[in-house]
């Protein structure tokens, strides 16, 4: 997984407005118009977040100049999903190598032990 | 509002908006837990997430204001790459640095603080996210407040992706 792409994709979720227009489009494709109705801002606002969202690969949008679907793209967001879990797991693991470590160095330095 | 989950032994707690706080005791005194954490030679035994990764850089300039650099390598897979510079340091009872994994990420403030009791360390790490936005982001935690209600939409579309 590229840091770089992830990144990307961050910076297009740290923000509620494009959080929640996600969460719509998992229910299924909308229209921009549909997407601005909950939003109590102007289509070109919702406009502005649905570029920063395309460009992050978090969605697409049909082709038909008219309607233009915007449809959730499930692979950055799974790459999050799986990055969030990663960081958990890292640390966890990490913690679970760094006790067996701390054994086994107070066997080898017990002076350590009274190093305080 | 905190919640609270346990993994494994280590406790995750999100006690403010912006910050997210990892807690672990180990059973060694608090001066061998210290230098677990700072000196490279032992960082690189036990800071290596899942099996299958090794860490070939592990830079540490202990000293306000000195830079960290770690890379972790997995044979097949992609690098990882973090750095910071340490701002704070208090042995053995506290460390406080940056922590920045490149492009647009969030660059984080994160502050390590060792208490000993009955030859027991817990080590408690806070990482302080610039923006409760970013934070979630990173966390891909669900909202709390109801205008995010539709979240649990998304959430169940990821369950599905898996």
């Amino acid at each position: 997984m590229a840091t770089d792409s992830l990144s990307v994709t961050f910076s297009a979720l740290a923000d509620p407005t494009r959080r929640a227009i996600l969460a719509r489009l998992a229910g299924g494709p909308a229209t921009v118009k549909e997407l601005s109705a909950p939003f109590r801002i102007s289509s070109p606002a919702v406009s502005k977040h649905l570029r920063v969202l395309e460009r992050a690969g978090l969605i697409t949008r049909g082709r038909r100049a008219q309607w233009r679907p915007c449809r959730l793209e499930a692979a950055p967001l799974r790459d999050v999903a799986e990055w969030a879990e990663g960081y958990r797991r890292f640390w966890e693991e990490s913690h679970d190598r760094l006790d067996e470590y701390l054994r086994q160095l107070q066997r080898k330095e017990p002076d350590h032990v009274r190093d305080e | 509002m905190s919640e609270m989950n346990s993994v494994g032994e280590t406790t995750i707690t999100t006690p403010s908006d912006r910050e997210v706080v990892m807690a672990r005791t180990f059973e060694a005194p608090r001066a061998l837990v210290w230098d677990a954490y700072t000196k490279p030679e032992h960082l690189r035994q036990w800071l290596l997430g899942p099996e299958g990764w090794t860490m070939p850089v592990c830079e540490v300039d202990l000293r306000p204001g000195g830079e960290w650099h770690f890379v972790w390598q997995r044979s097949g897979g992609d690098d990882l790459e973090m750095r910071g510079v340490y701002r704070e340091i208090v042995p053995p009872e506290r460390l406080v640095n940056t922590e920045a994994w490149g492009g647009d990420w969030p660059e984080t403030e994160n502050t390590v603080q060792l208490s000993e009791e009955n030859g027991a360390t817990t080590v408690t790490t806070t990482i302080l996210y610039p923006s409760k936005e970013a934070r979630d982001a990173a966390m891909a935690t669900g909202m709390e407040d109801g205008a995010e209600r539709s979240y649990g939409l998304l959430d169940e579309y990821l369950k599905t992706m898996g």
